[in-house]
């Protein structure tokens, strides 16, 4: 079963954002988009500082059989990043939704938030 | 393309069971990996892994003059084998390159059983008819067999566990014997560079052997582990790091073409022996950390001057830097060369190196 934490949105490219706070978001990838990577071995994380139009590619996650690209389902400006992934990608794997966030985004849009899935409508999605 | 739908090995059900990720790879519905394929490398490296690799092919070759056909067909020399030992070897098309690689073990006085890859079994089959003469039995028993790959340090314990009181053969050596009321084929080779041997049943006793060797000691595993393995070693695989555009010369597989002997494309083996080789396929690795290496990715010297694309790339588990193999123009691929690999638009530093990547 994978984990789908109730307070967060989902898009459909199986990214979740967390609640804003001071107009701030965490973005990182669902723990069934980890499970269908396979092993995480590398993490290309995005510029604080750069600015994003929601779907843009910001960043990619790299299983050993693949490159996967992270878009950002808001606009923003990047505030964080999770370093801690450079030494250990593998923190993606056995905690994608807490531990293995990739960045933090200051939104500039908040309303797009609205437009995302909530945890039920993501369940149903991944069925 | 034809239209036949995917084929699966008997074993796929049980792969299914045991939790595998299934992919397409050659036409087949084959595991990629069931734990992880970080997990499965490791488990090889250190205990022993089992792998599915009933989708490869078997043909058994015999009659009077095999062996001189087979000389002709194929790289290396037979008349090196006794009874009961095999050899890797290419057949080459007559511009020279690669059709596929193979092992070719001899059971007696011009009588072969070969192992070919699962790509290439009817193009293989039908080049080989193409060019068989009369007298020669040449017969297609790719799927008779499942084929277990048992390969890690602790294999010969699994095997003495799987077959009790019967004695491994030798590093490239075969054996054919009875277990269980089977017919069994295992032979002292492997794709992993650890010791190890591949073990072929018939058919429908393959999912009772894959049990037995799980039940022994060897752990299932993938073929994403299977890739990162025989890469560390500098290992080819045909449709990647060998091609029909390419001799094995600029394989870097010398060692098993004997030029001495009349073989189809020779020539031009003969040619690039006397006059350099165009491109080498060399072996590359990360200075330091950077996004893994994939096929397709290309290389350049540090001034940009673009060298070629990597044929092969992953992030070694064993070594925890990115290894890749890609051909370059022969005089400027030199052991301790500094080059990059671009990806996605940035310049990963990396240093052409001597093969292999894992020192054994």
């Amino acid at each position: 079963m994978s984990t789908i934490p109730a307070d967060y949105k989902y898009s459909s490219e199986h990214e979740w954002v967390s609640p804003a706070v001071d107009g701030v978001v965490t973005l990182g990838i669902s723990d069934f988009a980890q499970s269908e990577l396979g092993d995480v071995v590398y993490v290309d994380l995005p510029e604080v500082g750069n600015t994003y139009a929601a779907g843009d590619s910001i960043a990619a996650v790299e299983s050993v059989k693949a490159a996967s690209e992270v878009y950002t389902p808001v606009s923003g400006e990047i505030v964080e990043v999770n370093e801690a992934l450079d030494g250990e990608p593998g923190i993606v794997n056995s905690d994608a939704c807490g531990e293995g966030w990739i960045c933090k985004i200051k939104l500039s849009e908040p309303g797009e938030l609205d437009g995302l899935m909530d945890a039920a409508a993501y369940e149903e999605f991944c069925k | 393309m034809n239209s036949e739908s995917i084929k699966s090995t008997p074993l796929c059900d049980k792969h299914v069971a045991l939790g595998a990720k299934m992919v397409p790879f050659a036409g087949w519905n084959m595991p990629v990996q069931y734990t992880g394929i970080i997990d499965e490398h490791n488990t090889v490296r250190t205990a022993c892994g089992v792998f599915d690799i009933s989708h490869m092919g078997q043909f058994l070759v015999n009659g009077a003059g095999a062996t001189e056909w087979l000389n002709k067909m194929f790289t290396n020399n037979l008349n090196k084998l006794v009874d009961g030992m095999g050899q890797y070897s290419i057949m080459l098309n007559e511009k020279g390159g690669v059709i596929d690689d193979l092992i070719i073990y001899r059971l007696a006085e011009d009588d072969y059983f070969v192992v070919v890859n699962a790509s290439m079994i009817d193009e293989d089959y039908a080049w080989l008819t193409a060019h068989k003469p009369e007298g020669i039995n040449l017969v297609n028993k790719s799927d008779a067999y499942v084929g277990l790959a048992i390969q890690g340090p602790t294999c010969e314990e699994v095997f003495a566990a799987m077959c009790p009181g019967v004695e491994l053969p030798v590093r490239n050596g075969i054996l054919m014997f009875s277990a269980e009321g089977d017919d069994l084929v295992v032979c002292r080779t492997g794709y992993t560079g650890e010791n190890g041997f591949e073990f072929f049943c018939p058919a429908e006793q393959g999912v009772k052997w894959m049990e037995k060797a799980i039940a022994c000691g060897a752990k299932p595993c993938g073929l994403g582990a299977r890739d990162s393995l025989r890469l560390e070693m500098c290992y080819s695989l045909n449709g990647s790091d060998l091609s029909p555009e390419k001799t094995p010369l600029e394989a870097g597989l010398s060692w098993c073409c004997d030029l001495t002997k009349d073989f189809i494309g020779v020539d031009v083996l003969r040619e690039q022996k006397a006059n350099g080789r165009p491109t080498a396929l060399v072996a590359i690795e990360y200075k330091g950390k950077g996004a893994p290496p994939r096929h397709g990715y290309e290389v350049q010297l540090p001034d940009g001057t673009p060298l070629g694309e990597l044929c092969s790339g992953v992030l070694s588990p064993s070594l925890g830097k990115g290894i890749a193999m890609a051909y370059v123009p022969a005089s400027l691929g030199k052991i301790g060369t500094d080059v990059n690999v671009i990806v996605r638009g940035k310049a990963v530093p990396a240093t052409i190196i001597k093969k292999p990547f894992l020192k054994k």
